[in-house]
C-alpha cells in the first residue's frame, strides 16, 4: 500500500521536520515497515551534505543479512580513503547509527564520477548527495525514524517522505524511500504505487549508463527522470514523459532545491489529496496527513488521471 | 435495539425510512424471503425524534469510538446529530440503519457513512475515497470535493457532490442517483448496472466503461468514451426527470438540462443466459 506525504512552504521556512513526521506517521497505517525523509534544509549552501550507508539495519524487521558491526569502519576508513583520492575535503563528520553517516565536503568535480568511486566499496550506498538535501530513510515509523535522526528540529522550506509497507522487495534501507535522483544534486523521490515496466526500463536505462542500487520498482521513477533531466529535459517535461514512459499504476512526489512536483497515473489508481494555498501546499495519500498539520477546516481535493503539478518555494 | 421478526413489524421498518424492497430470484428467496422472521432481522433501529438534536465533538475518538456514539445517541431518542471535528478521520457514519439527520462539521477520510440505508447526511467539507459504498437508501450531500470510487456499488437513495469528484465515480452502481455539480474522473460508471450518473461538469476518459445498464447524463465535455457506452438522445421525460432531480438536490440553479449528453450501454458486451449459477453445472 505505502503513504506518500509532502509540503512546501512558499516565501519562508518553517519546521518541516516535525511537520512531516506528523503527516507520515498519521498515514503509518499504509506502511509501518520503514519511513523516510528528503528534508530541504536551511543550510550554508557552501559543501555538499552527503548522507550514506556503511551497511544495513538488521533490527526491526530487517530481512537483511546480520553483519559483524566491525565491518562497518572498515567500509568507513574506505570510503574516507576514496574521498582523499576524489580530493574532496571533509568539513564535518556526524555518525548517526553504527550504520549511517552525515558528511559535509568541499568537492567541485563531476557527481557521477564521485559516487561511483565511493559506492565501489562493498555494501556502501549514498543516500543523497546536495547543498540542502537532508535524505534519511531508516526502519520503523516515522516517530521512530524521526527520533532516531534529531529531525523535528530541521528547519527547512519544503520536504518529501514515505511510509513504506514492502511488497515488491526486502525490508531494508536500499529498498526503503525516498530515493536520490542519482547523479543529480539535491533531487528525491518518493511513490505510491507499482511499476510493471520496471525490467524493461532498468535494463534499458543501465544500458545508458544509469545506476540502481536496489531492486525496488519505485527507484526507476528517480532513474527516469534523472536521465531525462541528464539530456535536458526539464523536471516538469521529465514527469510528463513518465506518465507514458512508466506502466502500472502510481502517485509519485519529486523535489528539488527548490520545487516539489507530483504526478498522477492515467488510471487514477492510487489516492492523493491536495491542498494549496498561496504560502502553503500539502499533500499526502489520504486526507489525515494534511489533517495532522492543519486541524482548521480547509478545501483539499483529489488530482485527476494523468495530473502533473510543480510548485516552486 | 429493535429485532423486527415479523411482517407487521416491516410497516415499523418502512416508516423507519428502511429499504424493504421484497428481492426476487431463487437465491434471494431461498436465503432472505422476508415472510420468514428468521430471515428478517435488522440490526440497530430505533425510534428517533428528528426534533431531538445534540452535537458530538470525535476529535479525540478513533472511528469505532464515534460510531458508537452515534448508535448509542439514536438509541436514546436522538434524530439529529452534529459531528463535530471529524478531521478526516475513516469510516465515520457506516452502518445506519435508521432514519436520522446527521450533520458532518467538517471533512471525512476513506468509506465515510458507508453501507447506510435511511439517514439524510450532509458533510460539511469534503470525503475521501469510497464515499457511501454500498448505500442503500437515504440522502447524502457532500457540500465540498469527493475523493476517488464516490457512491461504489450504490443500490439506492440519492447521492450529492456540490463539488468535484475522483476517479471510478458509481463504478459498480447498482441503483440510486449520483449528482455532482462540477467534474468528474477517468472511469465514470465503470460497470454500473443500474441507477443514474449526473455530472453537470466535464468527465474524465472511459466513461461509463463496461457498463451494464444505467444512465449518465454529463453537462460539460467528454474525455473519452469507455467500452461498451454509447451516447443516446434526450427524451421529454428526461429533462423533466433531470429538473426535478436536480431541483430536489439544490444544485445547478438555471442549468440548462436539454444540452446534457446521455450515455447508455450499447449491450454489445451483453453475455448472459436465465440461469442461475447452480443451474449451470451441466454446461460447466
Amino acid at each position: 500500500m505505502c503513504g506518500i506525504a509532502g509540503l512546501i512552504h512558499r516565501g519562508k521556512s518553517s519546521n518541516v521536520g516535525e511537520e512531516l513526521q506528523s503527516m507520515l506517521q498519521a498515514l503509518k497505517h499504509r506502511g509501518p515497515d520503514s519511513t523516510g525523509y528528503a528534508l530541504y534544509a536551511q543550510n550554508d549552501g557552501q559543501n555538499f551534505i552527503m548522507r550514506f550507508k556503511v551497511g544495513e539495519n538488521v533490527g526491526e524487521g530487517s530481512t537483511s543479512v546480520n553483519e559483524d558491526a566491525s565491518v562497518y569502519d572498515e567500509r568507513k576508513k574506505l570510503v574516507d580513503n576514496n574521498l582523499s583520492e576524489l580530493g574532496a575535503t571533509i568539513e564535518k563528520e556526524e555518525k548517526l547509527t553504527p550504520y549511517s553517516y552525515r558528511y559535509e565536503i568541499k568537492y567541485d568535480k563531476d557527481l557521477m564520477d564521485f559516487s561511483k568511486k565511493i559506492e565501489s566499496v562493498e555494501m556502501v550506498e549514498i543516500l543523497s548527495i546536495g547543498k540542502s538535501l537532508e535524505l534519511i530513510k531508516d526502519l520503523g515509523d516515522a516517530k521512530t525514524v524521526c527520533e532516531r535522526y534529531n529531525l523535528d528540529k530541521v528547519q527547512g522550506t519544503h520536504g518529501i517522505g514515505h511510509a513504506r509497507m514492502a511488497t515488491e522487495s526486502g525490508v531494508d534501507i536500499k529498498s526503503a524511500h525516498p530515493f536520490w535522483g542519482y547523479p543529480f544534486a539535491d533531487v528525491s523521490v518518493v511513490h505510491n504505487g507499482q511499476l510493471t515496466n520496471y525490467w524493461n526500463n532498468r535494463r534499458a536505462l543501465e544500458n545508458k549508463g544509469m545506476r540502481f542500487m536496489s531492486e525496488c520498482d519505485s527507484e526507476l521513477i528517480a532513474v527516469f527522470l534523472a536521465e531525462k533531466m541528464r539530456n535536458g529535459a526539464t523536471l516538469e517535461e521529465g514527469m510528463k514523459e513518465s506518465l507514458t514512459g512508466l506502466d502500472g499504476v502510481f502517485t509519485y512526489f519529486v523535489a528539488t532545491k527548490d520545487s516539489l512536483g507530483m504526478a498522477k497515473d492515467t488510471m487514477a489508481a492510487k489516492p492523493l489529496v491536495l491542498y494549496e494555498s498561496d504560502d502553503l501546499v500539502a499533500m499526502g495519500s489520504e486526507e489525515i496527513a494534511i489533517r495532522s498539520i492543519l486541524p482548521q477546516e480547509i478545501d483539499t481535493y483529489d488530482p485527476f488521471d494523468g495530473e502533473v503539478k510543480v510548485w516552486q518555494i | 435495539m429493535a429485532n423486527l421478526k415479523t411482517t407487521e413489524k416491516k410497516t415499523k421498518a418502512q416508516s423507519m425510512g428502511m429499504h424493504t424492497e421484497v428481492l426476487t430470484g431463487k437465491t434471494q428467496q431461498k436465503f432472505f424471503n422476508p415472510d420468514e422472521a428468521e430471515n428478517f432481522f435488522y440490526w440497530g433501529t430505533y425510534d428517533v425524534d428528528f426534533n431531538k438534536r445534540t452535537e458530538l465533538d470525535v476529535k479525540e475518538m478513533d472511528c469505532k469510538e464515534a460510531n458508537g456514539k452515534i448508535d448509542q445517541l439514536m438509541s436514546e431518542g436522538y434524530g439529529s446529530i452534529v459531528i463535530k471535528n471529524p478531521q478526516g478521520k475513516h469510516s465515520l457514519g457506516v452502518g445506519i440503519l435508521n432514519k436520522l439527520n446527521l450533520i458532518f462539521e467538517g471533512s471525512l477520510g476513506y468509506f465515510g457513512i458507508g453501507s447506510i440505508d435511511g439517514p439524510i447526511v450532509r458533510v460539511n467539507g469534503r470525503v475521501g475515497w469510497s464515499c457511501a459504498e454500498n448505500m442503500m437508501s437515504g440522502k447524502v450531500v457532500i457540500e465540498k470535493n469527493a475523493g476517488s470510487c464516490f457512491g461504489a456499488a450504490i443500490r439506492g437513495g440519492d447521492l450529492i457532490c456540490k463539488g468535484s469528484v475522483g476517479a471510478r465515480t458509481g463504478i459498480d452502481q447498482k441503483g440510486g442517483t449520483i449528482i455532482v455539480g462540477g467534474d468528474a474522473g477517468a472511469f465514470t460508471g465503470f460497470m454500473m448496472q443500474r441507477g443514474r450518473i449526473v455530472i453537470l461538469g466535464d468527465v474524465g476518459i472511459n466513461l461509463g466503461d463496461s457498463m451494464y445498464d444505467g444512465t449518465i447524463y454529463v453537462g460539460g465535455k467528454i474525455g473519452s468514451f469507455g467500452s461498451d457506452a454509447v451516447e443516446d438522445p434526450m427524451t421529454k421525460n428526461d429533462i423533466d426527470w433531470l429538473k426535478r432531480k436536480l431541483k430536489v438536490a439544490e444544485i445547478g440553479d438555471n442549468f440548462d438540462v436539454s444540452k446534457m449528453t446521455k450515455i447508455v450501454a450499447g449491450k454489445k458486451l451483453w453475455n448472459y443466459d436465465a440461469l442461475e449459477p447452480t443451474e449451470k453445472k451441466g454446461a460447466i
